[in-house]
């Protein structure tokens, strides 16, 4: 198979070197792409059902898993919120609700949805699916490590929902896991369910960093010709950022969950001080709770952006392509993903401002976080100024692109108030905090994520998602969502603290009973409304209409298979050669609205192209 | 088209909840009025951000729809646009950053004059000790907490002997005058925070946390624990009654001091030993 490969590369190598032109303007080697330096990999082919479809090494099989996967896990995560719900809009309606449940409850839907869910879709589901056909490469450079990848993955999803039927259940520490009190008697889980839940973080960290690397070598060497890192799309470029930050972030994560289940296992006292527990000193001593939670956000801040880039690069692509329009300010935007991952490295201690760490520390950590504002404020510009004189279908994907821009600055603002240091200590640990979160990375991502599945829908299996459907499944969830969590801060501003299984009657929260129940009624119909998808792609799947090749007239390589849906190896008998960026849409005199990665110039001749 | 209307209702929907919400901040009973103001400036410059570019991309909407005989402009970057664009962002951001940060810097600045309260929180409740004639608390240490020492006072310090000692999860405080909060926790994390007074900090336990305010209203308010601190954070209350300083003198002299506690159980194991000889 590989011999057959490399065969025709030089054959295509020749072809572009000498090739003459009529027209005019047309100079001999006008699409002179410079030949490969490395021979093409070798690619294993499943024959069986397992090895094709279950143990598969082909990354966009791999792509597939990892999406139901975690789509599965998030449907989990989603039905944990409803339980939560039914609890601060109506409580003592459900009999089963305990203290010991609720805090459970909370905790697997804050992880589940943060690392289990948001992570593992956009980088083991979209950043598997979508980078070697972005790139041109046939598959990722290591698809066996591929593929234990999501084996690891599927095991460490295991482990957490096991912890679901361990004596005591699972942990109810919160998804921020804090010790002492994640391995003391007072928090439900202490003993089995903690244990469970940092053995299940150590099998993510390692399965995601097997996937980490793939996609950062395949990135980095298995572009085709041509494919310069400034002419790759942007949801490349969040994915490829995203996974550095995880290959830097994620270890703080493992070093954690370890030493925490030393302290809890052996004894040890890494995070743990002298306590006094029901009148009797425990044997611990010396030990500091806040190192933990510097490793935590150490990791979890970047894990917030781990989240956000991807998010950053899809909606990029999905506006311009439904835009018929360049993304404005291409290297900007590549500029900012890379210095918003940087940068995120410097902000994490923004979430203990009232931790108890050094105060002083509060100035250095504000002044970094509203920094980055700055770049993040500057791809909200940009993505509206793509939408500016553009050409704009008003199709389900881009109402998901304008949802997320709604949601995302919204909350990116909210950010701006807790980034800042005094504004943030009335405000931390409230419902502010919550409706902030959420609205900017759970909601926002969301649509992005959902506009994703609707534009990239017809490419992985060759049918389009019905429209109508789709409108009725955004304008659901996007005015539920956002009804969910505007108001949800206001909360917040009253003072009423997270985590609270009860409100009691505080003078100043009982008048929030009203707003809690309306809350809880549109995030019962929010949730309802993700199923109108999954019906969705079931008929779509049977009855869909054909989407054929490169349906949304879009640039970049991925629609540029021969077959639709793309085979085991991508590219049929040649690779591709990119002569251009991925934004050449509505150039001034060519014929159509774009002009894909793949057109030589030859071909193109009269129009003004500026960018390449 | 109805596409534009929705989003444009959903942004005014926006701005008349913020103007109409009886949901807001409680009055401030702390000198901490300046978070308020930092809070409206931020509204006011992040809400016009906010408003602003979802009205712009609400035109975009209606004006640039798709029309088949319509192109697009061709325009990869404006180099002149970008940066206007980025230095107006950063002064507007450096303006929220200032006043947070002068706030910030009197925040961890506590001022001489303030009377320090040692909080204890364990799993759930509190309990609190004030200093006594000296002015000093007296030092503690989480091994020496017994029935005898509920604050785990260290019995060599001569500082402790007169400190005043709250068991009870009330405390009194007096109007106008500033407070240092020395937080300590013997268990998991709390934290001691009363949303009129704005300020918040966790208590760590191992070491000792602190922040200050000034109550500047007298009456009751609750105080709530605003760190997860395991099944019972929720039920973790207490309670702060600020007062002028006539009632908050005449209160504080009917504390007990921690001499008096152990005088008191000195009298207690004696009459024990009495009985027992009986």
């Amino acid at each position: 198979m590989s011999e057959d490969f490399n065969d025709n590369k030089t054959i295509q190598a020749q072809s572009s070197e000498t090739i003459s032109g009529g027209g005019s303007g047309i100079t001999p080697d006008m699409d002179y792409v410079r030949p490969a330096e490395i021979g093409e990999q070798d690619l294993y082919h499943g024959h069986s059902f397992i090895t094709k479809w279950i143990f598969c090494q082909d990354a966009k099989v791999i792509g597939v898993q990892y999406f139901l996967l975690a789509t599965f896990t998030g449907i989990i995560g989603l039905i944990l919120s409803w339980l939560m719900r039914l609890q601060l809009g109506f409580p003592g309606l459900a009999p089963f609700m305990t203290a010991e449940h609720y805090y459970q409850f909370v905790t697997m839907h804050g992880m589940i949805m943060v690392v289990y869910f948001l992570t593992a879709l956009f980088l083991g589901g979209f950043g598997n699916y979508l980078i070697p056909l972005m790139v041109g490469a046939r598959d990722m450079v290591f698809p066996y490590l591929n593929m234990v990848s999501f084996w690891s993955f599927f095991v460490a999803v295991g482990v957490l929902l096991a912890s679901f039927f361990v004596p005591g259940g699972p942990t109810g520490s919160g998804w921020t896991l804090y010790p002492p009190q994640a391995i003391l008697e007072g928090t439900p889980g202490s003993g089995w369910g903690i244990m469970l839940m940092c053995i299940s973080l150590i099998l993510f960290v390692a399965g995601f960093t097997m996937g980490g690397l793939n996609y950062l070598i395949t990135v980095l060497q298995a572009r085709t010709r041509g494919m310069t890192l400034m002419r790759m799309p942007l949801t490349v470029w969040g994915i490829f950022t995203a996974t550095v930050l995880a290959m830097l972030a994620f270890p703080a994560l493992l070093v954690g969950a370890l030493m925490m289940s030393l302290d809890n296992v052996l004894g040890t006292s890494f995070f743990m001080p002298t306590i006094l527990k029901a009148g009797e000193v425990l044997e611990y001593g010396g030990g500091s709770p806040i190192l933990f939670q510097h490793l935590f956000w150490f990791f979890g801040h970047p894990e917030v952006y781990i989240v956000a880039l991807p998010a950053f690069g899809i909606i990029s692509d999905l506006i311009s392509v439904h835009a018929r329009k360049n993304i404005f300010g291409y290297r900007m935007m590549v500029w900012a993903i890379v210095g918003i991952g940087a940068l995120s490295f410097f902000v994490w201690a923004h979430h203990m401002y009232v931790s108890g760490m050094n105060p002083w520390f509060g100035f250095f950590f504000a002044t970094t976080t509203l920094i980055i504002a700055v770049p993040t404020a500057m791809k909200v510009y940009n993505w509206i100024l793509t939408l500016w004189r553009g050409n704009i279908r008003l199709n389900t994907v881009m109402l998901w692109c304008l949802g997320f821009i709604v949601t995302f600055v919204n909350g990116g603002i909210t950010g701006i108030f807790l980034g800042n240091v005094s504004v943030d200590v009335p405000l931390s640990d409230t419902y502010f905090v919550i409706a902030h979160f959420h609205m900017v990375m759970g909601i926002a991502p969301l649509m992005v994520i959902m506009g994703a599945v609707y534009h990239w829908f017809p490419l992985v299996s060759g049918r389009f998602l019905d429209e109508k459907l789709g409108k009725w499944h955004f304008w659901l969830t996007f005015l539920g969502a956002y009804s969910i969590y505007f108001p949800m801060h206001y909360l917040g501003f009253i003072g009423v603290p997270r985590r609270y299984f009860e409100m009691y009657d505080s003078p100043y929260v009982t008048s929030a009973v009203g707003m809690n129940e309306f809350i809880s009624i549109a995030a019962f119909i929010v949730g309802a409304a993700q199923f109108i998808l999954i019906y969705n792609i079931i008929k779509t799947l049977k009855t869909g209409k054909p989407a054929g090749h490169n349906p949304w007239q879009a640039c970049s390589l991925e629609w540029l298979t021969p077959s639709v849906p793309p085979e085991h190896g991508n590219w049929g008998d040649r690779l591709p050669v990119v002569h251009r960026w991925a934004y050449d849409f509505s150039v001034p005199g060519a014929k159509e609205d774009f002009i894909t990665q793949t057109t030589p110039p030859s071909e193109v001749t009269d129009t003004k192209v500026e960018k390449t | 088209m109805h596409v534009g209307i929705i989003f444009f209702l959903v942004i005014l929907g926006s701005v008349l909840f913020h103007i109409f919400t009886p949901w807001y901040w409680t009055d401030v009973a702390s000198n901490w009025g300046g978070m308020d103001d930092t809070i409206t400036l931020t509204f006011w410059i992040g809400g016009g951000v906010f408003i602003a570019v979802c009205l712009f991309m609400i035109y975009c909407v209606f004006r640039f729809s798709y029309k088949k005989d319509r192109k697009a402009e061709y325009k990869p970057e404006d180099k002149k646009l970008e940066k206007i664009l980025t230095w107006a962002t950063t002064l507007g951001v450096a303006a929220l950053l200032a006043p947070g940060l002068i706030i910030w810097n009197q925040y961890v600045n506590v001022p001489k004059n303030a009377i320090e309260i040692d909080v204890m929180a364990w799993q759930w409740g509190w309990q609190y000790r004030l200093p006594g004639k000296d002015g000093k608390l007296g030092t503690t240490k989480v091994v020496n907490i017994n029935d005898d020492n509920p604050f785990g006072i260290n019995l060599d310090d001569p500082f402790g002997n007169d400190d005043v000692m709250i068991q009870s999860d009330v405390i009194n405080l007096e109007n106008n005058r500033p407070v240092k909060i020395l937080l300590r926790s013997v268990d998991v994390l709390h934290n001691w925070y009363v949303p009129q007074f704005r300020a918040k900090m966790d208590a760590v336990p191992g070491i000792v946390t602190y922040y200050w305010f000034e109550p500047n209203k007298t009456g009751e308010f609750e105080v709530l624990c605003a760190e997860y601190c395991g099944v019972g954070h929720y039920a973790m209350r207490g309670g702060v009654e600020v007062q002028d300083k006539q009632d908050y003198d005449n209160w504080l002299q009917d504390q007990e001091t921690f001499s008096d506690l152990i005088a008191k159980r000195k009298i207690l194991e004696n009459e024990k030993t009495k009985l027992a000889k009986k």
